[in-house]
């Protein structure tokens, strides 16, 4: 995953899965499909290792899960992993906030956010990880510059969405309010905020996987802990059994990811209303 | 109470001008029930809007109970066209939600808009969202609304039209007791004539866009009114006739 991948999602997105379903993982014939082509590929795997590709390029099966089991063992991908998550989750926090205040308040005032757009365009066309760098400068080798990465990340796209909710509230509804003597603080609090607050579910719902994105990047850029140290450490020492093993632990902790922010959607969903 | 001088408001879409409203004067008296009748689309929305202070007017000028109105007129309850109730909030909490802007407590709100939903007839809707409700009911629910917020003068942009006949002398009769139990004032925007002669003190018949009055006639039907057999008497039909005689003309250059 590069930086452009990045910012090409930072687009605005509006959530119209109003009507998604409870994560489900299939019916029971499906499920045994899928585990079995799982079966199927690696046996392929296993079988191509060393007889169709060096086992030095694509490694093995049984190399890599000795090496996952290992790392268990130890108890060392705990600490990895513990690492990443915690720069995922805190850089998500941060951001959100910071997307959402950035973006209510540039959206209810427009001399404000007219002066500050070229600004924040140009910052916003920036692929962020340049900015990791700056970040190690700033706050060290430490989670700090990780959790800066992820949050950056995922501030602009939550701001772009919670800005163009803002901006999207119906001109009626708010003249009806101002009719009746709103005040302008009721007026964001009751009327503005609440329209906004799909686009603001949907902004951070995409934005979810940049956090894990950003917090990957940041490691492997510089740190002595976390996933992305982890696959950059491996790679270096030419292990690749050690590099696919972390990629399929990062796969497993971004479906995980995953599976929250849909069952947190559905709970939302439960006393949210979509639309009109 | 509302005065009207030389209005005009002329619209700019893209490099085209569209004039809305041309040059109407207007005095509207305090308690006095105001209809304004007129081909779709001729500029009778523009007119209530420029009174509750949501558009300024090109030319002319707006003056409420002798202060110029220059912005959001709050002493009007506006019934506009579209309705405009909260998506994300039932029946009950956008009715009160005047209340709620006044800062009045919690169950005193739940109370008096019950009270009002039971008038307008949607009691067992409290707890539905706008979106459940058909257009008729969502109409109700702002007129609900409008009763709760209490203002002096009502703007009602066509407030019945998609109510059916039964419904529509129901909501007419109620708003007539209402309008005499309040003492308020109300302007009327509709495109159905026999509504504004059931219920107007005072029919003004507005051209073709740009709106110009071309007629303006008393209704002196006595009050209280009975909606639903007034329209049997003579002196109705002579009012309706009269005034469908100068309305017609507009609907037939219209089609020239």
């Amino acid at each position: 995953m590069t930086a452009s991948d990045a910012d090409a999602a930072s687009g605005r997105v509006r959530d119209n899965v109003a009507k998604a379903s409870p994560p489900m993982l299939g019916s029971g014939f499906m499920v045994i499909c899928q585990v079995a082509l799982g079966l199927v590929l690696l046996l392929l795997w296993q079988g191509a290792s060393g007889r169709l590709v060096d086992n030095f390029f694509i490694s093995n099966p049984i190399d890599v899960g000795t090496r996952l089991a290992g790392w268990v063992g130890d108890g060392s991908l705990f600490l990895h992993l513990w690492a990443t998550v915690y720069a995922t989750v805190v850089g998500f926090f941060v951001g959100a906030v910071g997307g959402v205040v950035l973006g209510i308040w540039l959206g209810v005032s427009p001399f404000t956010s007219r002066l500050l757009s070229p600004y924040l365009n140009a910052l916003n066309a920036l692929p962020k990880v340049a900015l990791a760098p700056l970040f190690v400068l700033w706050f060290g080798l430490g989670l700090e510059s990780k959790i800066a990465l992820a949050a950056v990340l995922v501030l602009f796209l939550v701001f772009l969405n919670t800005y163009a909710g803002v901006r999207e509230v119906d001109q009626d509804l708010i003249d009806g309010a101002r009719l009746m003597k709103a005040t302008r603080t009721q007026l964001i609090g009751k009327v503005i905020i609440p329209s906004a607050m799909s686009w603001v579910f949907a902004g951070l719902k995409i934005s979810v996987p940049y956090a894990l994105i950003g917090a990957v990047l940041g490691e492997m850029i510089a740190a002595n802990r976390g996933l992305g140290y982890l696959v950059q450490f491996s790679g270096s020492q030419f292990d690749s059994a050690g590099v696919f093993a972390v990629l399929i632990v990062i796969a497993l902790l971004a479906v995980a990811l995953n599976f929250l922010v849909e069952i947190m959607q559905h709970r939302i969903q439960q006393w949210r209303v979509v639309g009109r | 109470m509302i005065d009207l001088r030389h209005v005009s408001k002329t619209f700019r879409k893209r490099d085209e001008m569209v004039e809305a409203v041309r040059d109407i004067s207007l005095t509207i008296a305090q308690k006095e029930i105001v209809a304004i009748i007129g081909p779709s689309g001729c500029g009778k929305s523009t007119l209530l809007n420029m009174i509750a202070g949501l558009y300024v007017p090109t030319n002319g000028s707006i003056f409420y109970k002798g202060a110029p109105v220059s912005d959001v007129n709050t002493d009007v309850g506006y019934m506009t066209q579209k309705d405009n109730l909260l998506p994300w909030r039932t029946v009950r909490d956008n009715v009160a939600f005047p209340l709620e802007l006044a800062r009045v407590a919690k169950s005193e709100r739940a109370d008096r808009a019950d009270q009002v939903i039971k008038h307008v007839g949607l009691d067992g809707f409290a707890h539905r969202y706008p979106q459940e409700l058909s257009g008729g009911m969502r109409k109700r629910a702002c007129l609900a609304r409008m009763l709760l917020y209490g203002a002096e003068t009502a703007l009602l942009d066509e407030p019945f039209a998609a109510l059916d006949a039964q419904l529509k002398l129901a909501m007419h009769d109620l708003l007539l007791k209402l309008a005499t139990e309040t003492g308020q004032t109300v302007v009327l925007v509709t495109h159905d004539l026999m509504e504004a002669v059931t219920l107007a003190d005072r029919v003004l018949v507005c051209t073709r866009r740009p709106a110009m009055l071309a007629l303006e006639q008393h209704i002196a039907l006595k009050r209280p009114r009975d909606v639903l057999n007034v329209r049997f008497t003579n002196e109705f039909k002579e009012l309706y006739d009269t005034l469908w005689e100068r309305l017609r003309l507009e609907y037939h250059e219209e089609r020239v």
